[in-house]
């Protein structure tokens, strides 16, 4: 693929709306550091959030390859109407059986995506998703194991999964709003679009939501919380991006 | 009745003794598991560490963060700790002369003295 102005626009407008997703749901995660259910289930959870950290990391890289600002300075100068990232992922972490639906619902979407984006044929993004695959296969383990085993646990296990998966599920159709570019990145073969992802999703968490004995709410309430993708926002993205940028505004030029 | 303990952080949380001598169920208490980790296709597994799970896939998935985050490894074992047949630490002794039959390794022959001379020979 040679880049020329509109798809690079295409592009650059499709690894935001993923790093953002990265950033936000990372950050997020790893709220939970310290306080998890169990010291394994703690570790394991940091653990990932830092997984999605470094992808976020990479990803700003690249965009700062074609020719946006410093990873840094895109992650923490940036008000919260222009974050590019789904709504799913700004909502507080809540109870962990919120946090474990939609880093389940997350997880599946993200590999699925990723797998995409290894025959992409912007060949630096294809080499990227190539790497991030093995990580996000243990992410969609973890998720759909932990369904799995609450799924048929107790019956407040139970009652819990199913509660969160029914306020998740309109939330996790945001992640696939379609970009204005959808067209243009599928004919450029850049990957298959949103609504491609969309269907290979349902594919995947149908059957791990079957077996967990949970029901997919009912398509006629299905209702995508979109606007996420352009910069519409709840009152919870502000508040976390204030955290998170706290240290760097002390002090910008910090070193780690 | 109610516990009374000179730690004010027990006495605060009101634990009642009975509730002391309730039966654990399956699901309050998780099974440990070993852990093995494999760095090289081919190698031995080895005995990295312990995880607490309700069941082997779990313990897997923790295994795995546990001890595969950081390091090389390409294959994980968990094995329940209750599945493994041990020796009982009172027969020690079984092992006790191990230490005297050096003669059982090659390490005292001094094969290289053995070489040098071979080779000194031919050479000659």
């Amino acid at each position: 693929m040679n880049l020329n102005e509109q798809n690079t626009l295409a592009l650059k407008e499709l690894l935001y709306k993923m790093a953002d997703d990265l950033l936000i749901l990372g950050h997020r995660n790893s709220e939970w550091t310290g306080i998890g259910p169990m010291l394994e289930e703690d570790i394991s959870f940091s653990s990932m959030a830092q997984d999605k950290l470094g992808q976020a990391l990479a990803l700003y890289q690249l965009l700062h390859e074609l020719g946006e600002n410093e990873p840094d300075t895109v992650a923490f100068t940036r008000n919260d109407n222009q974050f590019h990232s789904c709504q799913l992922v700004e909502y507080p972490i809540g109870e962990y059986d919120f946090s474990l639906i939609r880093h389940f619902l997350f997880d599946n979407a993200e590999l699925i995506r990723y797998e995409l984006l290894s025959e992409s044929s912007y060949e630096p993004l294809a080499k990227l998703a190539r790497k991030f695959v093995g990580e996000l296969k243990y992410h969609k383990f973890h998720g759909d194991t932990f369904v799995m085993q609450l799924g048929k646990g107790t019956e407040e296990s139970k009652k819990r999964m199913q509660a969160s998966l029914n306020a998740s599920w309109n939330l996790a159709l945001g992640i696939f709003e379609n970009s204005p570019y959808e067209d243009l990145l599928i004919e450029e073969g850049i990957w298959k679009g949103e609504d491609f992802l969309k269907l290979r999703w349902l594919e995947a968490v149908q059957p791990i939501i079957d077996e967990a004995g949970l029901q997919i709410p009912d398509d006629s309430n299905w209702a995508p919380v979109n606007g996420g993708r352009t910069g519409k926002h709840t009152e919870h993205l502000q508040p976390l991006l204030d955290e998170m940028t706290e240290v760097f505004r002390v002090d910008p030029g910090a070193e780690w | 009745m109610i516990i009374k303990s000179l730690d004010p952080r027990i006495s605060r949380a009101q634990i009642d003794d009975q509730s002391a001598t309730e039966e654990l169920k399956p699901l309050d208490h998780f099974e440990t598991y070993e852990v093995f980790h494999q760095k090289k296709r081919g190698t031995h597994h080895q005995h990295v560490g312990t995880v607490h799970a309700p069941n082997p896939e779990m313990a897997l998935l923790f295994g795995k963060e546990q001890f595969g985050r950081r390091g090389v490894c390409v294959n994980i074992w968990v094995v329940r700790s209750a599945d493994i047949f041990a020796s009982d630490y009172d027969d020690s002794d079984i092992f006790a002369t191990t230490p005297e039959k050096q003669y059982r390794e090659a390490t005292p022959y001094k094969v290289m003295d053995k070489i040098n001379e071979y080779k000194a020979k031919q050479g000659a």
